[in-house]
């Protein structure tokens, strides 16, 4: 992180809580929570189910006001805004009443952003991530990599500062699960996007991120920050996983996950 | 090789032929069981099994719709039921689909209201003519209401529950692209309902005919609810008259009335 330290974060989180309200009392999930996130950066978060990961994320997102706290999103050039947020939820959505293309060009049409350029741009993305000549198509002709692919053309066409992705591999099945997140991971890498992941997959977090914040069970506060860095051959997701740091890093989420419950 | 394609094709064939003769017997079977029916009631009716007085019969049936055929009495009735029909149809899924709207809008709205649809739902139309006749007067207006009454509670109901079983995640997603509750509607909500709303429409076309009979029973002059009330009526006074107004009015209805909608 030392090559950041003199940039502002582009997002500061500042002591965040919140908790879920019913009849039968009130639940505690996010605890305190305080981290930064530097422009450029890829973030996983891991930790126990049901700790409040989401709804970490949902709180990222502005879908939840924090009840306690504060969250500040800046610019590289100092000044306080509104960055745009993409969001990537457990599942690609995609509607089966529109073709792919009307499908990831769906946030420019809510924004009344379909100018020339951002449909070129879409063009772009279609073409380089290889869905160009299904643009056409229903979604239920794609396989479940494609989507997945569609699904972040549909976020990244909003030129989105953040992303932010719920597990987004979830629902696929193992291999095209390994495939497709190795995808993203090159695409998410080589935009230098800044990017928040949760996920349950311990090695996808060590292979995706370049830090992995652990959380502890509900009320859900940060355990543990932990920077990853790996010796890899190349940029492919095989390459991180055969690096050598990859076992003590895995050894480490391990345990401190363990060690909750 | 070349066998083993040719054995393909003729099992292929053999499956086709297979579908053309279960479709070709399901339609026969269908109209031959129409055409004894057809049968039996002749017989019955002009062997004296039946009281053709009461039942009528398919002949007689024939003799008196070919006469309001020619006298240009019952396309003028069947025309003035149907445009009534459509007319009350049209204002049913109008207001059907706005009424949903508005509760899935409101989680408090829709809260509120629920016991009044059901009880509105399951209150007897008919038992409201007589009411609609005082307020509205004896006219098209009444029968509309009348057609209207019958369908609207209910398509209220399945059109409001079909909206509100849409994924919640696929609103989420609208939101997180910046959508706002008006585009949640119409990208989402509006499409995936689809469904709901073409069966809502299936019903309630023939809801609002039964409306719109009930109506004509009690406030009208023209229409086939008219005609089978009119039949019914004057059969107590002048049973020759009855004849020929009950028999083409109550089976015209029942056998043909329903077929001539979609």
């Amino acid at each position: 992180m030392g090559d950041s330290v003199s940039k502002p974060p582009i997002l500061e989180l500042k002591n965040i809580s919140y908790s879920y309200h019913s009849l039968q009392g009130e639940t505690l999930a996010l605890s305190d929570i305080s981290f930064q996130v530097h422009e450029g950066e890829f973030i996983a978060i891991v930790g126990p189910s049901g700790c409040g990961k989401s709804t970490l994320l949902s709180i990222l997102a502005c879908l939840l006001e924090p009840e306690l706290g504060t969250i500040q999103f800046q610019n590289p050039d100092g000044s306080i805004h509104y960055p745009h947020i993409g969001y990537m939820l457990q599942r690609d959505y995609l509607f089966e009443w529109r073709t792919v293309y009307k499908n990831v060009t769906l946030g420019l049409e809510l924004n009344r952003k379909k100018t020339k350029e951002n449909l070129a741009f879409v063009d772009t993305l279609l073409k380089e991530y290889d869905l160009y000549d299904f643009k056409d198509k229903k979604p239920s002709e794609l396989s479940g990599g494609m989507r997945q692919r569609a699904a972040l053309i549909r976020t990244l066409a909003l030129k989105p500062q953040i992303l932010l992705l719920d597990e987004p591999f979830s629902a696929l099945d193992y291999q095209t699960r390994l495939q497709v997140s190795g995808d993203i991971g090159n695409i998410i890498h080589k935009s230098k996007k800044t990017a928040i992941l949760v996920t349950h997959d311990l090695s996808e977090a060590i292979s995706l991120a370049d830090r992995v914040l652990i959380l502890s069970g509900r009320p859900a506060h940060i355990k543990r920050d932990l920077p990853v860095r790996l010796t890899k051959a190349s940029d492919s997701l095989i390459a991180s996983r055969n690096a050598p740091e990859f076992a003590s890093y895995f050894n480490i989420l391990w345990e401190e996950l363990s060690n909750e419950k | 090789m070349k066998n083993k394609k040719t054995k393909a094709l003729t099992a292929q064939e053999l499956y086709l032929k297979e579908q053309r003769i279960h479709k070709r017997t399901v339609s026969f079977s269908r109209f031959f069981i129409f055409i004894i029916f057809l049968i039996i009631w002749e017989a019955a009716s002009d062997l004296g099994w039946i009281d053709s007085f009461f039942f009528s019969s398919p002949s007689r049936v024939m003799v008196c719709a070919y006469q309001m055929l020619a006298d240009g009495s019952l396309l003028m009735h069947i025309g003035i039921t149907l445009a009534e029909t459509l007319l009350s149809f049209i204002l049913v899924f109008v207001l059907g689909i706005s009424f949903a709207l508005i509760l899935w809008s409101s989680d408090k709205l829709s809260e509120i209201s629920e016991p009044y649809l059901v009880v509105l739902n399951s209150l007897p139309k008919s038992a409201l003519a007589p009411l609609l006749i005082v307020w509205l007067g004896t006219g098209m207006k009444t029968i509309i209401v009348a057609g209207i009454s019958v369908a609207i509670f209910g398509s209220v109901i399945s059109l409001y529950t079909g909206f509100h079983e849409v994924d919640h995640n696929k609103l989420i997603l609208i939101r997180t692209l910046g959508g706002t509750k008006k585009d949640c509607f119409t990208k989402v909500v509006l499409p995936s309902s689809i469904p709901t709303i073409i069966s809502t429409i299936k019903v309630n076309i023939g809801l609002a005919l039964v409306g719109v009979i009930i109506g004509e029973f009690l406030a009208a002059r023209r229409g086939l609810g008219y005609l089978i009330i009119y039949g019914s009526q004057v059969f107590l006074q002048k049973p020759s008259v009855t004849q020929m107004r009950f028999h083409a009015a109550a089976p015209f209805y029942f056998n043909e009335g329903p077929d001539l909608l979609p």
